[in-house]
Formats: C-alpha cells, sequence, structure tokens
C-alpha cells in the first residue's frame, strides 16, 4: 500500500460522519487515483452517508477535482492578471498548437494534460507555467515550446529504458487491464 | 562565521532558488558557517536572493544562480572581500548604507512583513527571538478580553481584506453574541489575480498569523479556529502545518496556554479552487463541505456562521497586524497612516512595472509614490497608462490620477476598490477593453450561479465585450454595458456579483475613445486584440528563417531567404500562428491604421 493509498483509507475509516469532512475526503482520493473515479465516489458515500448525487455536485462546483484521468504531465499556464498583461493568451495557444490539444485536453499518447489556471501567485516573474511542480517564468512562445519539447523527450526516453529493462510488468501495468 | 540565507517562498523557487541553496548546501558543508532559509523580503525581481548575515551586518545579494553562488560564497564569506556588484540591500546595524536596491526597502515601513525575510519561517525559536508570542502573552496573562477589543478600536484596524470594516468593532460584535462553541476563521483565499502578499505573508511569517487567532479568540471567547487556504498555495499550507505543530509543541497551541485557562486548537481547510469562497459566507459553506454558495445576510456571521456558530472572519494580514497592535498598543499604530485609514498596507506590485514584488507603505501615499519611488517606474521604460486595484472586484485608475492617495477614502473615488492590495500595472500596449472582457471573464467564470443576474447578466455581458473585441461591436453595446452593469451590481447577494461590473464600469469611465476605437474604427489602439490589428515583422530582428512564411496557412508572408520577409497586411487574416513559430520575437502587432474620414 503506498503513501497515498494508505492516507485515502486511513481517512475513509476515520470518518465521523462530520460533515465538514467530505471536501478533505475527496481531496485524498483525488491524490491517490490522480482523479475521482466512480468506485471513489461509492466508497465516500457509503462511509459519509451522503448521497452520491451531492458528491457529485460538490466535485462539479470546485475546479480542483477531475472527473477523468490525466496525463503523466500537468501543464498549468497561468492566465491571472499580471500573465495576461504579458501575453499569455499568446502562449497558451503556443502550447494548444505544439501538443494539439485544447485547454483541459489530454494528449492522444497521454503525456501531457493542459490546464489554464488563476494566479499562481509568481506575478512579477510574468508570464509563467507550472509543468508538474517545476514553474517557469518569463516565458516567451521559443522558450515554452523548448521547456514542453524536453519534458516530452523525457518521458519519451523515460518509457523507453522503463520498456527495455522489464517488460513483462510493463505488459501487466497497461491501461487494458484496469 | 557567517550566516547564510537564501529567500525560499514560491517566488524565490520558480526562479531557482531551490539549486542555490544545494550548491551553497555543498559548500558550507565541514564549515562552520550556517545555512539557512527564509521568507520572501519581496524583492521578487531580483529573485534568487541571499544573504549574508555576520553579526550586525546584513548583505543581500540578487539574482544568485548556482554560478555566481559560489563566487559569492568563495570570496564574501571565506575571502572576506564584499560583492558590491551584485549587493542589491546592505544594512549595519539596522540602519541601510547600501546596494542598487536601497530605495526600495528604505521607503517602506514594515508591520506585516516585520519578519518576512529576516527569519526562517520553520523556526519558532528565532521568531521568539524576535519578540515572538510576547503579545499572546500579554493577551492571555495581562488585560481582559474588552481592553484586547479596545485597544483594536484605539488602533483603528481596518480590515486587509478589501472591505475595511474596523476589525475591534467586528469582533465587539462576535463577542457580544453568547454560545457554547464560536469560531475564529482566518480567510487565507487569495484568489484575486495578481495579489501575492497574503501568500508571502503565510510563507514568510506563518506565526503571526497563528497569534493573531489566538489573541482574537481570546477576545471573542472562541476556543476553535480555521485556516481556509487555497490549494494552489502548497507551500504555505506546509509552513502553516509546521508552525501549528511547533506551537502546539511549545504550548501555544492545545490546552491551559501560558496557564491562563485559555486553550485554542487551529485547523487548516485547504480551499479546493473556486474565487467566490473567498466570499466569506461561501467559505463557510465550503467548510462545512458543501458547494460554496453564500448565504443571505442577515444573520451575520456574528451570529450564525461556520455551522451555524457565532464565527469571526478576518483575512491573513489583518491578523497579522494584530500582535504588533497588542505588543505596542493601539496608539502606536495611529502614528503610520492616515486619520480614517491607520496603520500600514501591503501592495503586491505586478505587470509591467520595472521592480515587481511586495512593498509596504503608511496608507495615504499616493500611487506615483508606490509605483515609481519604490516601483521603479514603467518596464522597458515605457509610458505609464494605468494601474488596476482591487483585481475582478475593482478597477483601473489611470494615469492622470497619480497623485491620489492610497487609502480606504480616495481609493474608491476613482471607482477602483482597495481589495486586497494587488496593483497590476499596464503600460501603452495594454488594450483597456481587452482587460475589462478579462476580468468578466473570470468572474464570469467563477459566479456560483445561484443569483440570475450574476449568472447570466456577466455572460451577456461577456459576449458583448468578446464581439468588441472581434471587432463586431456595435455603438448602442457601451450603453446596454453600463445598464446591465448597474442591474447586476443591484441584483446579486454576495460580493462576486456586486462588484464584477466594476472593472468594465471603469474603464469605460475613463477609456470610452478606446471602446469607440475598437467598436467604430474596427482597431485597437493598443496593438492588443489580435483581429483588430495588423502584423508587422520587424525587420532588424527577422533572419529571414522562413518558418513563419512555412507556417502561414494564408501564404500571406513572403521574402527572400536570409532577407527579412514581408506580411501582406491584405492578405493575412490575424491568426497569430507566425507570431507563436518566430523563434526570434520578430513579430509585433500595431492597432489597425484607421482610415482618414
Amino acid at each position: 500500500m503506498n503513501q497515498t493509498e494508505a492516507e485515502f483509507s486511513y481517512r475513509l475509516w476515520r470518518h465521523d460522519g462530520a460533515q465538514g469532512e467530505l471536501i478533505p475526503l475527496l481531496q485524498s482520493a483525488q491524490d491517490h487515483f490522480g482523479y475521482i473515479p466512480r468506485r471513489a465516489i461509492k466508497y465516500i458515500s457509503g462511509v459519509a452517508k451522503v448521497p452520491e448525487s451531492k458528491i457529485y455536485g460538490v466535485i462539479t462546483f470546485y475546479s480542483q477535482f477531475r472527473l477523468q484521468p490525466m496525463g503523466k504531465h500537468a501543464i498549468r499556464m497561468c492566465t491571472g492578471t499580471a500573465c495576461h498583461v504579458a501575453n499569455a493568451g499568446m502562449l497558451l495557444e503556443t502550447i494548444e498548437d505544439e501538443l494539439g490539444i485544447e485547454v483541459n485536453g489530454t494528449t492522444e499518447d497521454g503525456t501531457f494534460t493542459l490546464f489554464s489556471v488563476a494566479c499562481i501567485g509568481c506575478c512579477s516573474l510574468a508570464p509563467v507555467m507550472m509543468v508538474d511542480d517545476d514553474t517557469h517564468g518569463s516565458l516567451t512562445p521559443v522558450t515554452t515550446r523548448r521547456i514542453v519539447r524536453k519534458v516530452r523527450r523525457k518521458t519519451l526516453a523515460g518509457e523507453k529504458k522503463a520498456a527495455a529493462e522489464k517488460p513483462e510488468e510493463d505488459a501487466a501495468a497497461s491501461p487494458a487491464k484496469e | 562565521m557567517s550566516m547564510i540565507l537564501v529567500g525560499m517562498s514560491t517566488c524565490g523557487m520558480s526562479a531557482g532558488a531551490k539549486d542555490t541553496y544545494k550548491s551553497l548546501e555543498a559548500l558550507v558543508e565541514g564549515s562552520d558557517n550556517e545555512l539557512t532559509f527564509t521568507g520572501c523580503i519581496g524583492m521578487c525581481f531580483k529573485e534568487p536572493l541571499v544573504e549574508i548575515r555576520e553579526g550586525e551586518r546584513r548583505t543581500i545579494y540578487g539574482h544568485v544562480d548556482k554560478k555566481r553562488a559560489k563566487e559569492i560564497y568563495e570570496t564574501h564569506v571565506v575571502g572576506g572581500e564584499e560583492l558590491p556588484d551584485y549587493i542589491v540591500y546592505q544594512e549595519d546595524g539596522g540602519k541601510a548604507c547600501g546596494g542598487s536596491e536601497q530605495q526600495f526597502l528604505e521607503r517602506q515601513e514594515r508591520i506585516v512583513l516585520r519578519n518576512c525575510g529576516l527569519i526562517n519561517p520553520e523556526s519558532l525559536e528565532q521568531y521568539e527571538n524576535r519578540g515572538g508570542y510576547q503579545a499572546t502573552r500579554k493577551a492571555l496573562l495581562e488585560i481582559s478580553p474588552e481592553e484586547i477589543i479596545s485597544e483594536l478600536k484605539d488602533s483603528g484596524l481596518r480590515g486587509r481584506g478589501g472591505a475595511g470594516f474596523p476589525t475591534g468593532l467586528k469582533w465587539s460584535f462576535c463577542a457580544g453574541y453568547e454560545s457554547d462553541v464560536k469560531y475564529v476563521v482566518c480567510n487565507a483565499d487569495e484568489g484575486d489575480p495578481g495579489a501575492f502578499m497574503d501568500r508571502s505573508v503565510l510563507e514568510g511569517d506563518p506565526h503571526a498569523v497563528l497569534e493573531g487567532m489566538i489573541i482574537c479568540g481570546k477576545a471573542i471567547g472562541a476556543a476553535f479556529g480555521y485556516i481556509y487556504c487555497r490549494a494552489e498555495y502548497p507551500l504555505a499550507i506546509h509552513r502553516l502545518q509546521v508552525a501549528i505543530a511547533d506551537a502546539v509543541a511549545k504550548g501555544y497551541l492545545g490546552e491551559n496556554i501560558f496557564g491562563s485557562g485559555f486553550s485554542f486548537d487551529i485547523k487548516i481547510k485547504q480551499g479546493a479552487g473556486a474565487f467566490v469562497c473567498g466570499e466569506e459566507t461561501a467559505l463557510f459553506a465550503s467548510i462545512e463541505g458543501e458547494r460554496g454558495m453564500p448565504r443571505i445576510r442577515p444573520p451575520f456571521p456574528a451570529e450564525k456562521g461556520v455551522f451555524g456558530k457565532p464565527t469571526n472572519n478576518n483575512n491573513v494580514e489583518t491578523f497579522a497586524n494584530v500582535p504588533w497592535i497588542i505588543s505596542n498598543g493601539g496608539q502606536a499604530y495611529r502614528k503610520y497612516g492616515t486619520e480614517k485609514s491607520p496603520g500600514t498596507k501591503v501592495f503586491a506590485l505586478a505587470g509591467k512595472i520595472a521592480k515587481g514584488g511586495l512593498a509596504e507603505v503608511s496608507m495615504g501615499r499616493t500611487i506615483e509614490d508606490i509605483l515609481f519611488g519604490i516601483g521603479g517606474g514603467i518596464k522597458e521604460g515605457r509610458e505609464f497608462k494605468a494601474v488596476q486595484m482591487g483585481g475582478p472586484s475593482g478597477g483601473c485608475i489611470p494615469a492622470d490620477l497619480k497623485h491620489t492617495p492610497v487609502d480606504f477614502e480616495n481609493i474608491p473615488k476613482t471607482g477602483a476598490i482597495m481589495g486586497s492590495g494587488g496593483m497590476v500595472v499596464m503600460d501603452d500596449r495594454t488594450c483597456m477593453v481587452d482587460m475589462a472582457r478579462f476580468f468578466l471573464d473570470f468572474t464570469q467564470d467563477e459566479s456560483c450561479g445561484k443569483c440570475t443576474f450574476c449568472r447570466i447578466g456577466t455572460l451577456r455581458m461577456l459576449e458583448t465585450l468578446e464581439r468588441i473585441t472581434r471587432g463586431e461591436g456595435e455603438v448602442e453595446d457601451t450603453d446596454m454595458l453600463a445598464e446591465l452593469g448597474e442591474q447586476i451590481k443591484q441584483a446579486s447577494l454576495c460580493g462576486l456579483g456586486q462588484t464584477a461590473p466594476n472593472p468594465v464600469l471603469s474603464t469605460m469611465r475613463y477609456y470610452m475613445d478606446e471602446f469607440l476605437a475598437h467598436i467604430k474604427h474596427k482597431s485597437c489602439p493598443a496593438g492588443s486584440c489580435q483581429a483588430l490589428v495588423d502584423f508587422i515583422i520587424i525587420e532588424e530582428k527577422c533572419t529571414g528563417c522562413g518558418v513563419c512564411a512555412k507556417d502561414c496557412p494564408v501564404d500571406a508572408i513572403s521574402g527572400i531567404k536570409k532577407q527579412p520577409y514581408i506580411i501582406d497586411i491584405e492578405a493575412c487574416v490575424q491568426c497569430g500562428k507566425c507570431m507563436t513559430s518566430c523563434a526570434f520575437d520578430a513579430i509585433y502587432t500595431v492597432g489597425k491604421k484607421v482610415a482618414a474620414s
């Protein structure tokens, strides 16, 4: 059992029916699964005694929660005020063009999911984007493309290496069996 | 022996402070020098920052990457020789004595940011050495709850979240209600795009906020506090968790604090990404695990707040002021600021400003003083056009009004609001119609959908503005926007809807000519709205690589390899493809030429 799974189970187990615990439960479910799958809603509904419809209502209200799985890397392009003034819209188009997806979309190979977010609080380095937990500031179309390509190359190289090293495990973990 | 401090808040880290810290770590190992980290000192434009502290002498270096870190360590720390070229600020015995950015810090007055950038935010000991938890001791042992409230009333502190409601008065309301359970809530859901002062306080001095909450708990008779922090601030949440754990271990939180018989606990609630949750009743709904939708007032939170119990809700910056006021007295606080807006305010300078960062100044200083005196004016020497204050609830203040004093009385007269203190600076390349559209796009998206006018009205306004920026606007549109804007303000329940039209109304008030240029002449004077501009290739920058011509979907670009290319304006469809593919930033936009008529 890994850490996120332990955290999620622990929260489910500890839950005492307090209404205020619903959002933390959903957050830990998302930490574990990467999104909130149907079965997690079912577990939570059973434990928290909250109807599934209501949980769905809470999930769709908050922008943090996702009902779809996401790519290996999340690109968060900041479109807050300072970044907007610094032409973030053009950069968003650049990434969309580079990856062939639109905002909130995931690339076909499952490498990237693109989000547009409001202000990540690095206004003085605008325009800014986050690739997973790394923040990149003072972007131009050129540097943006360069960063995205670098991450993609790294991911592909990592995948090839992993496939070469342990082909059996890789096959077992393929999403087809999920 | 020297102490080396690396600025490690979100702004520092995105500029590469982690690498700087790592390389210094390797260098310091085995020596008697001490390496630690600190919060944001406010000079975000010079990050990553490294400070060398030798006794009373503090030297801060700017733009310290791995290479420069090594140089500074070898020359200054080991060799004892300072590197004046990189020094941004220097201080000896508490007095500023040099550095290229001396003015930036010298012109500020720091109460809220008193510890930011000076202490390690994850060290309770360093906070105590700066007088930490003395205010709590005083509030719990020496003075009565009534005296705490009267001290705050004396200070004249007004809520720093934006509305400016007198804090002492707010506390006295909540103290007046009898209840077995009461709550203190700290609103750390800093959602305004362009504001980051609360994040810096939480990352740089979390204990000050905890202290403010404990004192508030004592004053109103509450034993439990929530900090509602947005999930987009993982580092702030981490530092708060560390601070709470340390405070609990030391007995500053928990049962019977200082043996006074008063107990207080604090829990962090993470937001889940909804701007409307910065509105207090929506925030309470979110703490309770519901959709974060605002509730009708009255009953006011002081009577029925979180879980239907009396609740006092203040902003991060307000709480950070409280310990200082209790320690130094309300009258001392009045020495700063104006009569009706006492004290200081932290402003986040961003946008087209030369020195973006945090500045804390007395209320009542002029916009010009803050932007030019501290912020260093406009980036690349361009022309100052406007400053946006109050985020999506505020408005734009044009350059003509730069002598306006910044306080709760004068800013609303311009049509903007104080807000949480974000100042986004715009230059002549920023289109005001597009700014209005941008803010409405934000509020429209974040509207919770409860009130019809806020839900549908903002969408209709947004559609109209989008048409205008596409060049399909009509003259009647401006009247319609003004009328609908007023209606939305009147027919919405919470602050989000009541203020959502402000950015549009205030830009129409000062920049009607720009609206008309879009509508009548189908031209964007600032060269920003893509459909209303001409794309031009800057000859000096073009290398003639031909990528743009290859990418152009309508073959509007032509030229000879290795010579500057040309865009045929007649054939161009303004898709912007060339701009995103040019590797040399050689493509530029200007407002469409208006035919003389």
